[in-house]
């Protein structure tokens, strides 16, 4: 997601100057995306120098709105028809972390599950909180940005149990000179074992 | 919770363990849990991590081999079963996944029986009974049958039968059982409603976006409870982060 397309979006309602512009994208992701001025007027100028918007005459108070123009509708419009491809989202710092958690010495991998799947489920708790807070129907729009964190928040928790379950079933392979098939072997008995054992 | 509040629900180092020798299962292995009055606790974990067992012994449905289950500061092993039994009509309310409904008492018939068995005049108890229909937004529904409604206003009629008179201890078991997310949502939201009027709640769930709903969260695995939530914050605080 860009900013431009949503300060495209905005600007389709009607012409609006900065910091109106800031204010709407707040309000309409529940202040969950905070924007600085700054960011606003830098983009509002590239998507001028491109084409996509227009700059109108100030107002008396100083204060310069902007319009869209036919190109940024229909920018806007392609934006909204393609789907936001996985690729283009950052990097999942989580699961890198206990990648590496796994195969760096002396980490206590099942505690860095656990932190992690605590502070996970409290920002779950909070984020219901919020939607609990917010019922009215004018509040659809920011209840709905807070679904998508809640349904994210979720996936994580079910992928740290995941990760929880698998720890218990796995011993790193043993150091020294040993084939990587004959520490395959090893592994797979381990489950039955570590079953036997409870 | 302050130093005058006691818990409703105090269970300490509980063991519950089934059969005996090497064929012993150990359910729950020395733990221990309060809920006070306003907080509504999640219980998350596999299935076999003890949580309904958990449950069980909250409610006085079964009791631990092991540690003591308090309910407003009444050892539940001091009970008799007609004790047991009137602490589960008058002070314990229950919302199970499958609702265990009668199916040939009305909605109205079906939340006030509980207060009938406990001796309140039938006149009032369906008054009451009508009052927690309408609690949980079943206000004209009353008259039907079990199977003259669907599967989300069969769960409300469930609920208002847990909620109904002054239930001071909420136990519910995956009360959104097979829901679709926004009727699950509105049970929850009920649930919720009641605990912040005063009860308390205890909330067994394998889905992490319903145990949200709790004020805290506990994690068990294999009988012990390996971590927790901290109890939350305020909105405002949440607002003035930023998401996470």
């Amino acid at each position: 997601m860009s900013i431009r397309h949503g300060l495209l979006a905005l600007l389709e309602r009607g012409q609006m100057y900065g910091y109106q512009l800031r204010a709407a994208f707040e309000e309409s992701t529940g202040s969950t995306w905070p924007l600085n001025i700054g960011q606003v007027y830098t983009t509002l100028s590239r998507l001028e120098r491109d084409g996509l918007v227009r700059s109108l005459p100030e107002s008396e108070a100083g204060q310069r709105p902007y319009e869209i123009t036919d190109a940024g509708r229909a920018d806007l419009a392609l934006w909204f028809a393609t789907p936001v491809s996985r690729t283009d989202r950052p990097r999942d710092e989580l699961s890198i972390k206990l990648a590496l958690a796994l195969t760096t010495p002396g980490v206590d991998v099942r505690s860095v599950v656990q932190t992690q799947r605590a502070a996970t489920m409290r920002a779950l708790q909070e984020l219901t909180r919020l939607k609990y807070a917010s019922d009215r129907p004018e509040d659809l729009p920011w209840r709905l940005v807070l679904d998508a964190m809640v349904f994210q928040a979720e996936a994580e928790v079910r992928w740290l149990d995941h990760c929880e379950t698998s720890l218990v079933r796995y011993r790193p392979p043993a150091p020294g000179p040993q084939s990587p098939d004959a520490s395959r072997g090893a592994e797979a008995v381990l489950p039955a074992d570590e079953e036997a054992r409870r | 919770m302050t130093g005058s509040d006691v818990a409703v629900l105090d269970v300490r180092d509980v063991h519950r363990t089934h059969g005996t020798g090497p064929a012993a299962v150990h359910a729950l292995r020395g733990v221990s849990l309060t809920v006070g009055p306003g907080e509504l606790v999640a219980v998350m974990g596999p299935s076999g991590s003890g949580k309904s067992t958990l449950l069980a012994l909250a409610g006085g449905l079964d009791s631990p081999t092991a540690g003591e289950v308090r309910v407003e500061g009444q050892p539940l092993a001091a009970l008799d079963r007609r004790g047991l039994a009137q602490l589960r009509r008058r002070r314990v309310g229950y919302i199970f996944q499958n609702l265990n409904l009668l199916g040939s008492l009305t909605a109205v018939e079906n939340v006030a029986l509980p207060l009938e068995l406990d001796g309140t005049g039938v006149r009032r108890a369906r008054a009451m009974a009508r009052a927690a229909l309408a609690e949980v937004g079943l206000p004209d529904l009353g008259d039907r049958f079990p199977d003259q409604l669907s599967g989300g206003q069969q769960q409300r009629v469930a609920i208002a039968r847990a909620l109904v008179g002054e239930r001071r201890l909420v136990l519910a078991d995956e009360p959104t059982g097979a829901l679709d997310s926004q009727t699950g949502e509105a049970v929850l939201h009920l649930l919720r409603r009641r605990v912040d009027a005063g009860a308390a709640g205890l909330l067994v769930t394998h889905e992490a976006r319903h145990a949200g709903w709790a004020d805290r969260v506990v994690f068990l695995r294999d009988g012990v409870l390996v971590d927790s939530t901290a109890p939350l914050g305020s909105v405002e605080q949440l607002l003035s982060g930023s998401g996470r």
